[in-house]
């Protein structure tokens, strides 16, 4: 299935990429998952997305844990915990 | 409700009198607003979903207190020190109501909504980390527990 990614503020910077549209294996269905199949792209994947990392994630610009489900066409977004206000 | 996620200033008086005339029942109006400190940034945020999580926000705050209405505004890009950021203004019949939902939309939007802010220092942009004390003052809002039974 085909979902978009998006990455904000630091994670965009280190990962030189804010959005794409990505093919995902059977398997990923989770927002974690999804993490995990991203850290194979190489070091910078597994220096910003690392499990030792604070990443936040939205499915469709909902605030969600990594155990929420995805599904094709979904938008799911990842980016360092908020500073705003 | 208003929700504003601009680049440009606002004027807190003019959202005042605004909010506070949309009502006779209208008897306070708790205000806050946000400044910048000391170093010059760039605040980004993700389009759609900042909008929608503020209102979300508001909305929960109408659900613990009686608002009869909300304005927030959240500015984005360069900002320099003594810049406001963002406001906050709650109307309600009492100030009880409008000080207390006026904070807890603060609070929540300090660690909901998705705005990040990278700092300009002399050394080098670096962006802001998150403070626990963040989640804690936000924390301090969660519904008390069910009775049991």
């Amino acid at each position: 299935m085909k979902v978009k990614v998006l990455f904000f503020a630091g994670l965009r910077e280190q990962l030189g990429t804010s959005a794409e549209e990505l093919e995902l294996p059977s398997g990923v269905t989770t927002v974690a998952a999804l993490r995990s199949h991203l850290l194979n792209r190489g070091d910078s994947w597994k220096s910003a997305l690392g499990e030792s990392k604070l990443v936040r994630t939205a499915v469709n610009q909902d605030m969600v844990p990594a155990t929420a489900r995805i599904k094709a066409g979904d938008e799911v977004a990842f980016f360092p915990p908020v500073t705003g206000g | 409700m208003k929700v504003s996620v601009q680049k440009a200033d606002f004027d807190l008086s003019a959202e005042v009198k605004t909010l506070s005339s949309k009502s006779k029942e209208i008897g306070a109006v708790a205000s806050f607003v946000g400044v910048v400190r000391d170093v010059p940034m760039t605040l980004e945020h993700y389009p759609g979903m900042t909008e929608n999580s503020i209102k979300k926000i508001i909305e929960e705050a109408q659900s613990r207190w009686k608002v009869m209405g909300c304005t927030v505004i959240h500015r984005y890009g360069e900002l320099q020190p003594g810049d406001q950021i963002v406001m906050v203004a709650v109307a309600s019949a009492h100030r009880g109501d409008a000080f207390a939902a006026c904070e807890f939309v603060m609070d929540y939007l300090k660690t909901r909504a998705p705005f990040w802010k990278k700092e300009e220092r002399a050394d080098g942009a670096r962006w802001v980390e998150a403070k626990a004390s963040d989640d804690e003052a936000a924390g301090r809002w969660q519904p008390p527990a069910q009775k049991a039974g």
